[in-house]
C-alpha cells in the first residue's frame, strides 16, 4: 500500500505532497524533512530503497527534484520504482516542455 | 476590493522569499486576504482562493478555515468549482471533522449526475476520505456504477468499492454479484482496478477466497494474452505490455494459490512461461520476475519451479544494479528457511555482498549469512563475518556480535576455536556486545575446563592494554578471579605461557576498579575477582585485604556493601573463606534463548544480610552448613535460607558426583550413610506414589563387632525446608557379628525439591560404655529428592 507520494527539491522544499493515510500537519513537515535528508545522503551507486522506521521509501532523482514514495511491505518495490518513472513521463506528456523547464527550475 | 491573485502568482511570490520568516509573512498576508474574501461570500473568486489555500496547506500551514468553503464549492453547478471543491475536500477533510457529513448529500447527487466527469469526481472523493457512515449510505450507488458499461466510471467505482470494503467490511457481499463480469473487460484500467478489488476481497474473507478460486483460469488467460500479445502502444512500458497489470495479477494468483493444490497446479505453466520469457535487460522485466519469484515461493509449486525461482534470484545477485541485488537478498532471506540447500549454492555471492557500499544491502547480506552458517562452512563464514564486524558501521555491530555468538555456539568445531572467536569479537566490538552475552560467555568458559589456562591468559593480555570495553573487562575480571592461580603459575599448554606475577594481576584489577571508564557493574566484577584471588594467591593476601577495606567506604552502595561483607569475611569468618571462594562448578544451562540465568544460591552468611546477591558474585553456598548447625544445638548463627531454587550447588568441602550421570533405572540406589567403629547404617529409598515430595527412607543398622550394641537410638535432623517423621524402630539392640539389624522408617517431606541432607546422631551402649556420634549424610542419590 502506498502511504504517501512526495516531490521534494534538494533544498527540502516540498513541491507536491499527497498522503493516503492521516498524518498530522506538523508531523508532515518533519517527515518530509527527514525523508529528504535520507535521500540526499545517498550516493549514486546505492540502491533506491531505504528502510525508514517501519516502512520503506522508494526514491528517484530527476535533476534537482526527488520523487519519494512511502510504501509498506506488501508492495513490490521495483514496480513502484517503475510507477514513479511512469508518473514523471505522464507529467511530461501532459504538460510537455513546461515540465522539463520546471524540473530544472525546481 | 481588487481581485485576489491567481495561484500562479502566489507560487511565484512565495518562491522569491529568501528566508522561512519571509515566507511565513507572505503566507499570513495572503491568508488574511483569503479570509476576508470568504467572509464576503464572493462566488466568483472562491475557487481561486481555495486553490491558494490548498497550496499553502501543502507547504504545512493550517488551512482549516477553508473547509466550509470547499463544501460550498462542491454544491456549486460549475465544473471548475466542483473540481477544486472536491480536491479540497480530499485534502482538508476527513472523518475526524464533523463537517464532512454535510457532503454526503452532494456526493449522492453527483453520483447520479449526467456528466461522467462529475460522477468521477464524486467517486474519487468518496473513495479517498469517505467515513463509514458515508460509505454505508452511498454503497448502493457505488455498486450500481460498478455495473455500468462506461469503463471510465467502472474503474473508479471499483476503487471506491475497495475503500468502502475497508471501512465497512460487512458490505463486501453487496459487491459480489457485480464482480462477476469484471474480468471480462478489455479495458486495462477496469481490469487493473478489478484485480485490486478482488485482491482486497480475498485478503479480507476466506469465503471470498474460496469463491474466487474459480477465477484462476481466467486470470491465467489474461496474463497469457498480455505476454503473448504484440506491441501495444497504449500499454507499453519499455517493451513490456502493461507491467503494472501483470504484477497485480501475479499477486492475486499468489493469494489464490496459497495452500491450494489445484489452483497452484493451474498456475504452474504460466509462471514458468513468465519466468523464462520476460526480458531482463530493463528494470521493468526484473520487477515482473521479482513478483513471479515471490508467487512461486508462496504457492504449492513443484520443485522444478522452485529451483527456477531460486536461480532467478541467484542471477539477480550477480546483476550490477543495486536495486535488484537488494530485492534478491530480501527474497532469499524469506526462502532460506524452506529451501536451504538451494540458497547455499549462492553463498559465495552473498558473502561478497557483505562488502558492498550500500547499508541496506549489507544488512540483508549479514542476516542471510547468519541463516546460511552450518557445520560445514562455519570456519570460512566466521572468518568473513569477523572481518565484516571489524569494518562495519556501529549500527550493525551489536546484531553482528550476537549473531556470531549464536552461530559459534551452535556449530563450533572445537572449544579452542570457539574461545578464540569469542575473544576476537570481544576485542573488536567489545562495547557493542549485548549485556546478556556476558553471563553466556562466562558459562561457556566454565564449561570448557581444559581451556581455562589458555582463556585466562588471553583475556589477561587483552585487558592489559585497554580496559575500556565493558563486556570484555567483565568477562576478563571474572576469569582472572576464578583462574588467577593458573595465570601466575604459567601453565598454558596451547600457547606460550606468559610470566605474570600476582602483583601485576592485582595491579590490573585495581586499575579497573579505579578507572573512570568502568561501569558500576564492572567494578563489582573486579572487586569480587580480587576477593577470590585471596584464596588463590599466596603472597598478596595483605594487599587484597587493604584494597577490600578501602572500598568499605565507597560512595557506590553496591561496592560498599560487597567490600563490607568481604571485610567481615576476612575478620570474623576467615575459617570459611576458602570454602566460600572455591572454584565454581560447571553451571547448568537453564535457557538457550535470551539471558541465561545462572542459578545459584548465594551463601552470604552475614546475619544482617538476608538477600541473595546477583549472579556475578558466585560464592559457594555455605548456608546449608548453617541450616544444619543449629538443629542439633550447634552454633548461634541464624541460618540463611536459600531463596532461589538450587540447581546443583557443590557442597562446601567436597563436590558432589554428577549424580544424574548414573541413573539407576531399576530403582533408587541405596547408600551407606554411616560406617564407623563396626556400626554400619544403610539407607534404602522409596518415593511415595501419592505424594511426590515424600521420600521414605528405611534405615538398617548392623553391627560387625563381636559385642552387641544396646539402647541404640537413632536421631536425625534435616534442614529447615524439610520435614521429618521418624517411625518407631524395630528394636533397640543390634546383635553382633552382623547377625541382625535394626530397621527404622523415616519419612522426609521435601516440598521444595531441595537436595536432601541429613545429620544423624547415634547413641548406644557398647562394651559397657555409652557411645555417641554425630555424622552428616551427604551422599543421597539424586532420585531420592528430585
Amino acid at each position: 500500500m502506498i502511504k504517501f507520494f512526495l516531490m521534494v527539491n534538494k533544498q527540502g522544499q516540498t513541491r507536491l505532497s499527497r498522503y493516503y493515510e492521516h498524518v498530522e500537519i506538523n508531523k508532515r513537515t518533519i517527515l518530509e524533512a527527514e525523508v529528504i535528508k535520507n535521500c540526499l545522503s545517498r550516493s549514486k551507486d546505492q540502491c533506491s530503497f531505504i528502510e525508514y522506521k517501519d516502512f520503506k521509501l522508494v526514491y528517484r532523482q530527476y535533476a534537482a527534484l526527488f520523487v519519494v514514495v512511502g510504501i509498506n511491505e506488501t508492495e513490490n518495490e521495483m514496480a513502484v520504482y517503475e510507477l514513479i518513472h511512469n508518473f514523471v513521463e505522464v507529467l511530461d506528456k501532459y504538460f510537455s516542455r513546461v515540465v522539463s523547464e520546471t524540473l530544472y527550475l525546481l | 476590493m481588487p481581485a485576489p491573485i491567481r495561484l500562479r502568482e502566489l507560487i511565484r511570490t512565495i518562491r522569491t522569499a529568501r528566508t522561512q520568516a519571509e515566507e511565513r509573512e507572505m503566507i499570513q498576508k495572503e491568508c488574511a486576504a483569503i479570509r476576508s474574501s470568504f467572509r464576503e461570500e464572493d462566488n466568483t473568486y472562491r475557487c481561486r482562493n481555495v486553490a491558494k489555500l490548498l497550496y499553502m496547506h501543502m507547504l504545512g500551514y493550517p488551512a482549516h478555515f477553508g473547509q466550509l468553503e470547499c463544501l460550498k464549492l462542491i454544491a456549486s453547478q460549475k465544473f471548475t468549482d466542483k473540481r477544486i471543491g472536491y480536491l479540497g475536500a480530499m485534502l482538508l477533510l476527513d472523518e475526524r471533522q464533523d463537517v464532512h457529513l454535510l457532503m454526503t448529500n452532494c456526493i449522492k447527487n453527483d453520483l447520479n449526475h449526467s456528466t461522467q466527469y462529475v460522477q468521477g469526481l464524486a467517486l474519487c472523493t468518496l473513495g479517498c476520505m469517505g467515513s463509514s457512515e458515508m460509505c454505508r449510505d452511498l454503497a448502493g450507488e457505488v455498486e450500481k456504477l460498478l455495473k455500468t458499461s462506461n469503463s471510465y466510471l467502472r474503474k473508479k467505482a471499483a476503487l471506491c468499492a475497495v475503500h468502502v470494503i475497508r471501512k465497512v467490511p460487512e458490505l463486501m457481499e453487496m459487491f459480489l454479484p457485480a464482480t462477476k463480469n469484471l474480468l471480462n473487460e478489455k479495458n486495462h484500467g477496469v481490469l487493473h482496478t478489478s484485480v485490486v478489488l478482488l485482491t482486497e476481497m480475498c485478503e479480507r474473507s476466506p469465503d471470498m477466497l474460496a469463491h474466487f478460486r474459480k477465477l484462476v483460469p481466467q486470470l491465467v488467460r489474461i496474463l497469457k494474452n498480455l505476454i503473448m500479445s504484440g506491441y501495444s502502444p497504449e500499454h507499453d512500458v519499455s517493451g513490456i505490455s502493461d507491467p503494472f497489470l501483470q504484477v497485480r495479477i501475479l499477486r492475486l494468483l499468489r493469494i489464490l494459490g496459497r495452500n491450494d493444490d489445484d489452483s497452484s497446479e493451474a498456475m504452474n505453466d504460466i509462471l514458468a512461461q513468465v519466468a523464462t520469457n520476460t526480458e531482463t535487460s530493463k528494470n521493468v522485466g526484473n520487477a515482473i520476475l521479482y513478483e513471479t519469484v515471490l508467487t512461486i515461493m508462496d504457492i504449492k509449486s513443484e520443485s522444478g519451479l522452485r529451483v527456477l525461482a531460486i536461480n532467478i534470484l541467484g542471477r539477480f545477485l550477480l546483476n550490477n544494479d543495486k536495486n535488484i541485488r537488494y530485492v534478491a537478498l530480501t527474497s532469499l532471506l524469506k526462502t532460506v528457511q524452506t529451501d536451504h540447500n538451494a540458497v547455499q549454492r549462492h553463498r559465495s555471492t552473498i558473502v561478497d555482498c557483505l562488502k558492498d557500499l550500500d547499508v541496506s544491502i549489507k544488512r540483508r547480506a549479514m542476516e542471510l549469512s547468519f541463516a546460511l552458517v552450518n557445520g560445514n562452512n562455519v570456519r570460512g563464514m566466521m572468518k568473513e563475518l569477523l572481518y565484516f564486524l571489524d569494518s562495519c558501521e556501529p549500527e550493525f555491530k551489536a546484531d553482528c556480535a550476537s549473531g556470531i555468538f549464536l552461530a559459534a555456539e551452535k556449530y563450533a568445531p572445537s572449544k579452542r576455536w570457539h574461545i578464540d572467536t569469542i575473544m576476537r569479537v570481544l576485542t573488536t566490538a567489545g562495547s557493542y556486545v549485548r549485556d546478556d552475552a556476558v553471563p553466556n560467555l562466562i558459562q561457556l568458559i566454565t564449561n570448557s575446563v581444559e581451556m581455562h589456562a589458555y582463556t585466562v591468559q588471553r583475556l589477561y593480555k587483552a585487558i592489559l592494554g585497554d580496559y575500556s570495553q565493558q563486556p570484555l573487562v567483565q568477562v576478563a575480571s571474572w576469569c582472572v578471579g576464578e583462574y588467577g592461580d593458573l595465570l601466575v603459575s604459567g601453565q598454558c599448554e596451547e600457547e606460550e605461557p606468559i610470566q605474570v606475577t600476582e602483583d601485576e594481576v592485582l595491579d590490573i584489577l585495581e586499575s579497573v576498579l579505579i578507572s573512570n571508564m568502568s561501569a558500576s557493574v564492572t567494578r563489582g566484577y573486579a572487586l569480587t575477582a580480587i576477593m577470590k584471588l585471596s584464596t588463590r594467591f599466596t603472597c598478596t593476601v595483605n594487599r587484597i585485604k587493604k584494597v577490600v577495606s578501602i572500598y568499605g567506604s565507597s560512595i557506590d552502595v553496591e561496592l560498599q556493601q560487597r567490600a563490607v561483607e568481604y571485610n567481615a569475611l576476612f575478620k570474623k569468618y576467615d575459617h570459611m573463606r576458602p570454602a566460600l571462594l572455591e572454584r565454581m562448578p560447571v553451571m547448568e544451562k537453564v535457557t538457550t534463548n535470551g539471558p541465561t540465568e545462572i542459578v545459584q544460591t548465594n551463601g552470604e552468611t552475614e546475619p544482617a544480610v538476608l538477600e541473595t546477591k546477583p549472579p556475578p558474585s558466585g560464592l559457594q553456598p555455605a548456608s546449608q552448613a548453617n541450616d544444619l548447625l543449629d538443629l542439633l544445638g550447634g552454633s548461634d548463627i541464624t541460618p540463611v535460607i536459600p531463596t532461589a531454587p538450587t540447581s546443583k550447588p557443590a557442597s562446601a568441602g567436597g563436590e558432589l558426583l554428577d549424580l544424574l550421570g548414573d541413573l539407576n533405572l531399576t530403582g533408587i540406589p541405596s547408600i551407606t550413610a554411616y560406617n564407623k567403629n563396626g556400626l554400619k547404617i544403610d539407607f534404602t529409598f522409596e518415593r511415595s506414589n501419592t505424594n511426590p515430595s515424600v521420600t521414605v527412607i528405611t534405615i538398617q543398622a548392623s553391627n560387625s563387632t563381636e559385642l552387641d550394641m544396646t539402647d541404640f537410638v537413632f536421631q536425625a535432623a534435616v534442614p529447615k525446608t524439610f520435614q521429618l517423621q521418624l517411625l518407631s524402630p524395630s528394636s533397640s539392640v543390634i546383635p553382633a557379628f552382623n547377625s541382625g539389624t535394626i530397621t527404622q522408617v523415616i519419612k522426609v517431606l521435601n516440598p521444595q525439591k531441595q537436595q536432601l541432607r541429613m545429620r544423624i546422631k547415634l547413641t548406644y551402649n557398647h562394651k559397657g560404655s555409652a557411645m555417641q556420634d554425630l555424622a552428616e549424610v551427604n551422599n543421597f542419590p539424586a532420585q531420592s529428592w528430585q
